[in-house]
């Protein structure tokens, strides 16, 4: 009924469009109507002091959009997936991070990365297994997780490879670091899930394993399991979504993402890890001896400028504010440095609170652009006092083979025009 | 301290101990009874522990392989879809390094850990164990790490010294110093 009655609405609007703005072409009802409406915006008709065509009429009625949706004008706003990946079951899609304001990402935008595909998931018929190295080997059904008291928490989770090292580097922000996402989670401390099963003299790791197709496993640290590490449920308010694991997620803030287990089936209490496939194989940093690190677990600090960024363009000399994120898997953001003179000069941004601890920060700086050719980069410097290091600084010690844990400086070359591109291309 | 005093100290230790007992535990969730754990606990050891009985040979290997891995690896590892399996050694240290079960992964037993959780793509933890052993063997074959006539078990497995075993070191970070 509300369907019926709304695409009458859009109908009629979109013939006045076309009346109104002497269009030769009748046709389809919503394509036709958003292309009407930028014809009418383009000959002022809905510019002051004309009165806009959608005060003239009811808008749509409550219920046309049960879950809501973004604007229809924001339509390319959608996660970043690559079109010429090898297969999509093991893949991963990025964050457009220059689209979004703010350290919250919508859910819908979250980075996304799975090993064996998105399963579709029963709540009542999912179980997470505790059992090992405890006293009392438990099963617990999430009405049992979410009997336990609750925690509220805004973390960011990276994907270890966020860019890799080697060349082509990518054109826009989310091309470059779109595999970092921060949310509010909502969930137990896993400490108190471990109490209740009782830990046993030895305990050292927690192999942590999801019910997707990968089974995908991984080995954590038991100080971490006991620090803040958490079994969450939510994200930024409403149920996981399945993408980020629904419905039961570790979360452990600040190490590489595919630790923070998604879909969380199973527990098991260890003395020493699994060395499973992702730990050995997979997550591990070749150096170039030919050598590996392996458990190379907390994300270092890193930021990049989200606008002015990559593919975006400066209309006007002028105001422009220099705005960006910032984090750290040590824990707070202290400061972030711009620099809009080839690095010569740094100062600092203003950081927006709250600056919290694993979170996305986002910083700002006004800056007067002089219409001439510049490069603007920020660094990060987390509450340990480390400092985000230049690409050449990681290459140097790490080699372009190291795949991993790249958190380099990113700088914007602006030209002439306004134009931005990757200041390492 | 007077005796009064002591008592109440006293007191005071056994209600704190009673409420953080009471905070800790919950009483929720139930026992799991051994069959659920047997049937989930399908994570095995570097050193080959929980690996479960059977055995699968290299040419039983080779005709798993084929039917089940090839479409997406290769019929000799090489790679398409799926990664490369094969080759690889003595690159690691070059400006190509080939990442590799033979040239990369430093112990066996996962080897079986992975293909029996993950693998094949479109339908993991349908293979028997024994299939998982046999191509886990030939795998192991291809890059030269068993003799063609190798019959893989638990314990042979197990036995299995992978080339870059010993060349995995603990994370060294923060290891650029730049203030």
């Amino acid at each position: 009924m509300s369907e019926q009655t709304t695409d009458k609405r859009v109908r009629e609007a979109s013939r006045r469009h076309f009346l109104q703005a002497g269009a030769a072409l009748a046709g389809g009802s919503a394509v036709a109507g958003l292309g009407g409406t930028t014809a009418l915006a383009d000959n002022g008709a809905n510019l002051p002091p004309n009165v806009p065509e959608w005060m003239k009429t009811p808008g749509d009625p409550m219920g046309s959009q049960p879950y809501g949706a973004p604007s229809a004008y924001e339509k390319g706003v959608v996660k970043n997936i690559s079109k010429t990946l090898p297969q999509y079951i093991s893949a991963s899609g990025r964050t457009p991070l220059q689209e979004l304001d703010g350290i919250i990402t919508p859910n819908g935008l979250f980075y996304e990365r799975h090993h064996g595909g998105v399963p579709t998931i029963d709540p009542a018929q999912h179980r997470l297994m505790l059992h090992g190295m405890v006293d009392r080997p438990l099963v617990f059904t999430m009405e049992d997780i979410r009997r336990f008291p609750s925690q509220s928490r805004i973390h960011f989770i990276e994907c270890s490879g966020n860019p890799v090292y080697t060349k082509p580097y990518g054109k826009t922000a989310s091309d470059l670091c779109g595999l970092v996402s921060c949310a509010e989670w909502t969930g137990v401390p896993l400490k108190t899930v471990l109490n209740e099963a009782g830990l046993q003299p030895g305990a050292k790791w927690i192999v942590a394993e999801g019910a997707d197709a990968a089974a995908l496993t991984r080995s954590i640290p038991i100080e971490k399991c006991l620090d803040d590490a958490m079994l969450v449920y939510s994200q930024n308010g409403e149920r996981l979504r399945p993408q980020q694991g629904y419905p039961l997620r570790l979360l452990l803030p600040g190490f590489e993402g595919n630790m923070n287990v998604k879909w969380l089936r199973r527990l098991k209490v260890v003395a020493e890890p699994v060395y499973s496939r992702e730990e050995t194989s997979k997550y591990t940093d070749l150096m170039p001896d030919g050598t590996s690190r392996e458990f190379t677990f907390t994300m270092e600090a890193k930021s990049i400028i989200t606008r002015p960024s990559g593919g975006q363009k400066l209309g006007a000399p002028g105001f422009h504010e220099i705005t960006g994120i910032a984090w750290s898997g040590h824990g707070k953001i202290k400061r972030v440095e711009v620099s809009v003179d080839e690095g010569r000069n740094w100062q600092s941004a203003e950081l927006q609170e709250p600056v919290l601890t694993r979170a996305l920060t986002r910083f700002r700086l006004p800056w007067q652009w002089d219409g001439k050719p510049a490069l603007i980069q920020s660094r990060a410097v987390d509450e340990t006092g480390y400092v985000q290091p230049t690409l050449a600084e990681l290459l140097a010690v790490r080699g372009a083979n190291h795949f991993y844990h790249n958190n380099a400086i990113w700088p914007w070359r602006i030209d002439g025009s306004g134009e931005v591109s990757n200041g390492q291309a | 301290m007077a005796r009064r005093e002591l008592r109440i100290a006293a007191l005071l230790i056994v209600a704190a101990t009673v409420a953080a007992r009471a905070e800790e535990r919950f009483g929720i969730g139930r026992a799991a009874t051994p069959a659920e754990i047997a049937g989930w606990n399908i994570d095995i050891g570097r050193d080959g522990e929980n690996l479960p009985p059977g055995s699968g040979s290299v040419a039983r290997g080779r005709t798993v392989f084929a039917e089940q891995c090839a479409a997406c690896h290769g019929a000799e590892g090489q790679g398409a879809v799926g990664d490369r399996l094969v080759g690889g050694q003595g690159t690691l240290a070059s400006a190509k390094p080939v990442r590799t079960v033979g040239s990369y992964w430093p112990y066996a037993p996962t080897l079986f850990d992975y293909i029996r959780r993950a693998m094949p793509q479109n339908a993991p933890q349908s293979l028997s164990d024994d299939d998982v052993y046999a191509v886990s063997a030939y795998i192991l074959n291809l890059n030269g790490i068993v003799a063609a006539d190798a019959v893989l078990d638990a314990k042979t497995l197990a036995g299995i010294r992978m080339p870059n075993r010993a060349s995995f070191v603990a994370d060294p970070r923060p290891d650029v110093h730049n203030h």
